[in-house]
């Protein structure tokens, strides 16, 4: 055993000093291109500096430009983990713009698309919190029903993770048999997936030691930092923008939000994890509504708004007023309403606001994007500070930081 | 009983008078102005005031009206009350050349980053911000690009070697004019300006 009579050293004869390190910003931690400075003193991190911008993209520049229907690629862009969500988001601050009403159809296909996009991102997330404590299995395990999930959007759009789905008022056609056949598969496995899954983690002592107190945060400080979505929820909060302004008929669904207490980053697992089972919850019951639509309802999938829904192509060819449409949809030469929207959907990581200002012509004059990320990674040196190295690579992860949502 | 615009309203009328200005509800959402060294006062009352309680700053966005002679520069601030779950936005303008705002930093967290990212891209000058710098562009930048004074990139220019955007380059995806000039401008270029 060592003691004081072993080490006697003279007053001021080791020097103190904290050591620099750059955590990003291609450190395979970081998950995305941010960096991190870290002040440490031994292991422990006396202070942190963030640096975002690495792949900022000047999407809201370039939206000034473009039509409405061209911005949908950009919003894929920035948490595409969930694209799906940042699309119909947009999708719906251009119909409210527009003053667009869509068929009750439209929206529980469009809550199917948007709970599955939450469900992968979430699964994500979660997962990955696992690898930085060093369980694998759960990662490598659940990809495979996100692949699920891809070829879901895959049937519906064709593309799996920049998905540019549906259309200002609905979406570009039908949902096919296929798309339903993997939805059935979907919901019928993945239940047992994810209590597999969970069976790995939560009370996995190693998984609980690591991330019980790990970058907790209390719901004042949370509220002040702008914290939505699960972070916030995980901390006691319990707002949810599908509950508290509900779109795309949030409404008529019957659905709990998970709260946590202590803000941690076991806290955050856990609320993402019960929000994939609400979010199971809800497709279901979207599933069965869809299947109870009868005749013509049961086929509809986009609204009426010719000035903004591209015709079908058989009508262009044959129809004037379809071919006329055609070519100033594509143009994008239709003049949007002069107004101000703030338009927020509850995204992947919290409430991704859009707020559009247009002064009448035919792109936005503005375009702002609330992205959830930028505002509460402002808070990781508070999270972390204090705490081990090793603490601030799970903070990092259980955040869910996505580059591309914090640069926009 | 839950907060409604017109409370909010009332209340903002009887606090300050007829400083506040321009009364609208696009689509629903009470929105305002002050005058920009009210922006503080106005925020500490939303905060502190028992019946309005607006604890959340949701978003914080600057925009630049050029046609606007002395006050070019809005910056646009989005609260909300959690509890009666009601959304207000409230704006300041400035003068671009004078771009002082005080920094909302002091009521909410939140603000530090977006007051950057205004700064950064708006140039909108946050009073007694803790550490106004920027955040997305580099430091060495010395203007705000998304003042509409800088247009976006002219898409039919042809002095960019841009090949495999179809512009430019020596692969011939881009027009002939193009190629031609990018040989004259770089005469350095072996015969035929292929690269190897």
């Amino acid at each position: 055993m060592i003691t004081d009579k072993h080490i006697s050293l003279p007053e001021g004869s080791i020097e103190t000093t904290t050591t620099r390190l750059n955590l990003g910003p291609t450190h395979p931690a970081t998950h995305g291109v941010f960096q991190n400075i870290l002040e440490l003193d031994g292991e422990r991190i006396v202070s942190a500096e963030q640096t975002v911008g690495y792949i900022h993209r000047a999407f809201e520049k370039i939206a000034e430009r473009k039509a409405l229907y061209q911005i949908t690629p950009l919003t894929d862009r920035l948490n595409y983990c969930s694209a799906p969500i940042n699309n119909m988001g947009w999708h719906m601050t251009c119909e409210k713009l527009l003053g667009i009403h869509t068929p009750k159809r439209v929206d529980y296909l469009r809550v199917i698309i948007m709970e599955l996009a939450r469900i992968a991102d979430h699964l994500i997330c979660n997962s990955i919190v696992g690898v930085d404590t060093g369980a694998y299995t759960g990662f490598l395990y659940v990809m495979q029903y996100r692949e699920l999930i891809y070829e879901i959007w895959e049937e519906v759009c064709g593309s799996r993770l920049t998905t540019n789905i549906g259309r200002i008022g609905g979406f570009e056609r039908d949902f096919n048999d296929i798309a339903f056949t993997k939805l059935e598969k979907f919901l019928k496995e993945y239940p047992g997936v994810l209590r597999e899954f969970e069976n790995l983690f939560t009370r996995n002592r190693i998984f609980m030691e690591r991330t019980i107190g790990a970058g907790p945060i209390s719901a004042e400080r949370a509220l002040n930092y702008g914290f939505t979505g699960p972070n916030l929820r995980a901390a006691g909060v319990d707002y949810d923008v599908r509950v508290h302004t509900p779109y795309s008929s949030y409404q008529d669904f019957d659905f709990e939000i998970p709260v946590g207490a202590t803000g941690d980053c076991y806290d955050r697992y856990l609320v993402r994890n019960q929000e994939m089972w609400q979010s199971l919850r809800i497709i279901e019951q979207a599933y069965q509504k869809i299947q109870d639509f009868k005749g013509e309802e049961a086929t509809v999938f986009h609204a009426d708004v010719p000035e903004y829904y591209l015709p079908e192509k058989k009508d262009v060819y044959t129809k004037m007023e379809a071919l006329i449409y055609h070519f100033k949809i594509v143009m994008g030469e239709t003049d949007i309403p002069p107004g101000e929207v703030y338009h927020s959907v509850e995204g992947g990581n919290g409430e991704l606001g859009f707020y559009l200002i247009s002064d009448g012509g035919r792109s936005p004059y503005r375009l702002h994007f609330r992205r959830p990320c930028f505002i509460y990674y402002q808070a990781f040196e508070e999270l972390v500070k204090g705490s081990m190295l090793s603490d601030a690579i799970i903070v990092m992860s259980s955040l869910n930081l996505i580059a591309g949502e914090m640069d926009g | 009983m839950s907060l409604t615009n017109e409370i909010v309203k009332q209340k903002l009328v009887e606090k300050f008078g007829d400083q506040v200005t321009n009364f609208e509800e696009p689509y629903g959402m009470l929105t305002f102005e002050v005058p920009k060294e009210m922006n503080l006062k106005l925020l500490n009352f939303l905060y502190d005031d028992e019946t309005l309680k607006f604890r959340f700053l949701t978003d914080l966005a600057a925009v630049h009206y050029p046609a606007y002679k002395g006050r070019e520069l809005a910056v646009v601030y989005h609260l909300h009350n959690l509890e009666d779950n009601l959304r207000i936005r409230f704006k300041v303008f400035t003068d671009i050349n004078q771009p002082d705002v005080y920094t909302a930093t002091g009521v909410f967290s939140t603000a530090n980053w977006q007051e950057r990212e205004a700064y950064d891209f708006y140039g909108v000058n946050f009073v007694g911000h803790p550490n106004l710098k920027r955040i997305q562009n580099v430091d060495e930048m010395d203007y705000f690009p998304q003042r509409k004074e800088f247009p976006l990139e002219d898409q039919t220019r042809i002095d960019k070697d841009d090949e495999m955007f179809g512009r430019g380059g020596s692969m011939g995806f881009g027009n002939k004019q193009a190629d031609d000039k990018h040989h004259t401008e770089y005469p350095n270029l072996p015969e035929g300006g292929q690269v190897v």
